[in-house]
């Protein structure tokens, strides 16, 4: 129901992505991004992961006015761009559901440090969107590895960190020229070791795990009383409470506007947490850091609830020290929905190469996972989990035509994305640099002739 | 089907004894030493050490014979930064052994003291390859107690992952400071109070070496210094022992050429992200550089010009390039076989990219007499991989150090075998 509804907004806003919104609440900080014009493209005889979990040998991708019209055989179209993918593969546009790129930017001053607002252990009220800077260098990294959305997200050191957003990977002058169009929010709540390290060490709560779960309930019992008095206000039935950011992001979820994610490194914190969310009546669309999450991959499967994973961190903390290789291919083989995310300005531009590393680390373990599998651990179930999979993360027809061709088979150390399409247009292209975007901080500075490419 | 192939030659394996001679037969055989790589070649070992490498050798009677055919035999894959064997959990959770604080000891401060063998990183780094790390200290923040690291963090060593008790190879392989924005954190106000404590320091060195004498007669002024760092610092100045610079401005790279020519003492720059701005001028002053290839992002002001073709432009010019794992995550020193593949797309040759993993820190570090290539007389740290080494989805089917064969498990192959099938009514503690 919730994903049809998404997926009626999306087509609503996207039809109309520059008429007026009706509501005044949502007037400010909507999605003013406008793909840049391009024509048809053909793109023909390449390997196709079509991130639906077929593989599709010399084959096509057509795409035309920004979207994809087919995926086949001997495709052709009158007045198209041809691209000889010969030997090459395709596969839709990377998607990264936990960045940071923007609220920690590169470079790493104080100054730009903007993604953890570390003054109560919740902060709902709070927006990632606010404290992202458009110019970070990251953006053009991470496009280079493929990258065509991401979900930036506040730090963890609260409970609940605020807001996340899901951005195209398209350069802008403010975060609203960024924002994926009509995609739902992120919350970002966080288990474990950092809100009780935090807030423990100021000498105020949490300072325990059992302080942090007392925490995330407080929480949702005062949503759901301001949720329930919003309601009955809306039918006439008392006054409605004077609007909290905080609450109001919190209710948002318990309605299932917007989507958890949770960082959660340790199987059994997963497993109290998704007890939680039972209580209140919410679901957790990821867990991200899910270091542990093999131990408990039969849950996640029950709960639909996908698990973001690196493909070996571990062991920098006490609860990365489970932390194995195998840990996606495990979740994949229990039937969950995996994910390999990046936490990181290097790790985002070459999440297939993170991904390779789990491949071949299940396969010394007896576990084969195809390249048509793994593909969707950075694409249709990253954009799954952000609620933007009826738009993008596969190549299927009328979709969004992001679109990743990569110079080989993209689970090689030897392979680079070649061409990158958003929406149809030609972001980057490794064979001629001339075209790639270049941020405002790396002008005059070989980053931008060499670094980001 | 590999995986029972593998447990089935560690059967056999573990049962010989290091006397014993074993012969690696039927792989191509990447010796990064004078006989280059060969084809369907043989590796004899014998007592620990490379007996004979080639094409036309017969193993001899009697010997351990392992089939490698279709496979790839490299050198073991040598670490040249980090912190292994003294970190188990880097945050809130125990001692980091490898971090130096206060005035009283710097550059005696020495880590080979506080190297633990059997720390669970070593096993989970052998079974993909690494068989030879350096140990280097550091600095940190300030602790509780208010006491700051310095410019000079100390000695690093050159260790084994065998997991044996000794596993000390050579001490004293590197001084390790802190120069760039990282020095100006420990000097206190400038890059430049770095570079005058450090010159400082190798003044007094000299100072000691001719005068030490007067001084124990207390008939010479004090030094700043203590007594044992200034007997650590004898070996820099002598030139035995290379400075370990962690630094990445260019300019700040200018500055520790200038100084090594200044004392004529051998460097390695570790970070380098802008060395590639100083190329020809590295290699005219044999300094060697270790580098994160994929680490491309301006992260500070030190690295504005960070690039992802430093190694390739580095090594053309002949500076000597090293690996290690991007930003210096001990837990993951077995990433850097990533790092040299993605460095031959950006470049440098795919040869030069594994002996950048193998000899060259072995070379660096003073101890490539012993080991970083498959050469006869040499200690047997051997790799049987099930193709290219440098291959994203490449692990070691075997690995050998001093000749030994030793167990492809760790704690993290354990838990995975524990929790693979997760439809077990068995709870998982008794899954053993």
């Amino acid at each position: 129901m919730k994903r049809l509804l998404v997926a009626i907004l999306a087509a609503t806003l996207l039809a109309a992505c520059e008429s007026e919104p009706a509501d005044d609440r949502t007037a400010s900080f909507t999605s003013i991004y406008k793909a840049r014009s391009s024509g048809a493209t053909l793109l023909r005889g390449a390997t196709v992961l079509t991130g639906t979990g077929e593989r599709l040998d010399n084959s096509d991708v057509l795409i035309v006015d920004g979207k994809i019209v087919e995926v086949g055989e001997g495709l052709s179209h009158d007045g198209a761009e041809l691209v000889d993918a010969d030997g090459k593969w395709l596969t839709p546009g990377v998607i990264d559901v936990h960045s940071h790129l923007g609220v920690y930017p590169s470079p790493s001053t104080e100054s730009h440090s903007d993604g953890n607002e570390i003054s109560a252990p919740v902060t709902a009220e709070v927006w990632a969107e606010h404290s992202v800077w458009p110019h970070d260098p990251g953006f053009v990294a991470a496009l280079a590895g493929g990258v065509t959305s991401m979900q930036i997200l506040p730090g963890s050191a609260n409970l609940m960190g605020g807001r996340g957003v899901t951005l195209k990977n398209v350069p802008g002058r403010s975060v609203m020229e960024m924002k994926f169009p009509a995609a739902p929010h992120g919350f970002k709540m966080a288990c474990g070791e950092n809100p009780k390290r935090v807030y423990g060490g100021r000498g105020v709560a949490p300072t325990t795990r059992m302080g942090n779960v007392a925490g995330y309930r407080a929480a949702w019992i005062e949503a759901a009383d301001y949720r329930d008095k919003m309601a009955a206000a809306a039918d006439g039935k008392g006054e409605a409470p004077t609007r909290d950011l905080k609450l109001e992001t919190l209710a948002g979820v318990l309605d299932g506007e917007i989507l958890v994610h949770n960082h959660c490194y340790r199987g059994d914190e997963m497993a109290v947490m998704l007890d939680i969310a039972k209580e209140f009546g919410y679901k957790i669309s990821a867990f991200h850091h899910a270091v542990e999450a093999y131990k408990i991959a039969d849950l996640l499967a029950e709960n639909d609830t996908c698990a973001a994973m690196w493909a070996d961190w571990w062991g920098f903390k006490m609860e990365a020290y489970d932390g194995i290789r195998e840990n996606a291919a495990l979740v994949e083989i229990a039937g969950a929905c995996a994910i390999i995310h990046s936490d990181s300005g290097i790790g985002i531009q070459k999440l297939n190469q993170e991904t390779a590393k789990v491949i071949g680390a299940a396969a010394r373990s007896g576990v084969d996972i195809l390249p048509e599998v793994a593909i969707q651990w950075i694409t249709k179930n990253a954009a799954k989990s952000l609620g933007i999979d009826d738009v993008t993360g596969t190549l299927e027809a009328g979709k969004m035509a992001d679109v990743v061709l990569w110079n080989g088979d993209p689970f090689s150390v030897y392979t680079r994305a070649e061409r990158v399409y958003v929406d149809g247009a030609l972001a980057y292209d490794r064979n001629n640099p001339s075209i790639n975007p270049v941020t405002d901080f790396t002008l005059g500075t070989a980053a931008s002739a060499g670094g980001a490419q | 089907m590999k995986p029972l192939i593998v447990a089935t030659l560690l059967g056999l394996l573990t049962s010989v004894s290091a006397a014993q001679t074993i012969a690696i037969v039927g792989g191509t055989v990447h010796t990064v030493g004078p006989q280059g790589s060969i084809e369907n070649a043989t590796v004899i070992i014998t007592d620990g050490r490379i007996a004979a490498v080639g094409s036309d050798i017969k193993p001899p009677d009697g010997a351990n014979v392992i089939d490698a055919s279709g496979k790839v035999v490299t050198p073991g894959l040598f670490t040249p930064d980090g912190y292994l064997g003294l970190v188990e959990v880097g945050l809130s959770a125990g001692p980091l052994d490898a971090v130096q604080r206060g005035e009283q000891f710097t550059a005696s401060f020495d880590v080979a003291e506080a190297f633990n063998p059997r720390s669970t990183l070593i096993a989970i780094n052998r079974i993909e390859g690494i068989t030879r790390a350096l140990i280097v200290p550091r600095a940190a923040e300030p602790d509780l107690l208010g006491y700051t690291s310095n410019v000079i963090s100390g000695l690093a060593a050159v260790v084994n992952l065998s997991g044996n008790t000794n596993s000390l190879d050579r001490r004293a392989a590197a001084l390790v400071v802190n120069l760039g924005e990282g020095g100006v954190a420990y000097a206190g106000t400038s890059r430049a109070s770095a570079q005058l404590l450090l010159r400082n320091a190798l003044d007094e060195a000299l100072d000691y070496r001719e005068h030490g004498d007067a001084f124990e007669r207390g008939q010479h002024r004090d030094y700043t210094l203590s007594l044992t760092d200034l007997e650590a610092l004898q070996g820099v100045i002598a030139g035995d022992i290379p400075l370990f610079a962690n630094v990445d401005r260019a300019s700040d790279i200018a500055a520790l050429i200038r100084l090594s020519d200044d004392y004529n003492i051998r460097a390695i720059v570790s970070g380098g992200a802008e060395a590639w701005m100083h190329a020809e001028e590295l290699a005219a002053a044999k300094i060697a550089v270790i580098l994160g290839p994929a680490d491309n992002l301006p992260a500070n002001f030190d690295r504005i010009n960070a690039r992802s073709e430093s190694a390739a432009i580095l090594a053309a010019a002949d500076v000597r390039v090293m690996f290690a794992d991007g930003d210096g995550h001990t837990h993951n020193a077995r990433n850097i076989m990533q790092s040299a593949g993605n460095a031959t797309v950006a470049g440098l040759s795919w040869d030069d990219s594994l002996r950048a993993i193998t000899l060259t820190p072995a070379e660096v570090y003073g101890v490539a007499d012993r080991v970083g290539s498959i050469e006869v007389g040499k200690i047997a740290d051997v790799i049987i991989w099930p193709a290219d080494p440098l291959e994203l989805t490449s692990y070691p089917d075997q690995v050998f150090i001093n000749g030994k064969s030793l167990p492809m498990t760790s704690r993290q192959t354990l838990l995975r075998d524990r929790y693979r099938d997760i439809t077990s009514d068995e709870p998982p503690a008794y899954r053993n």
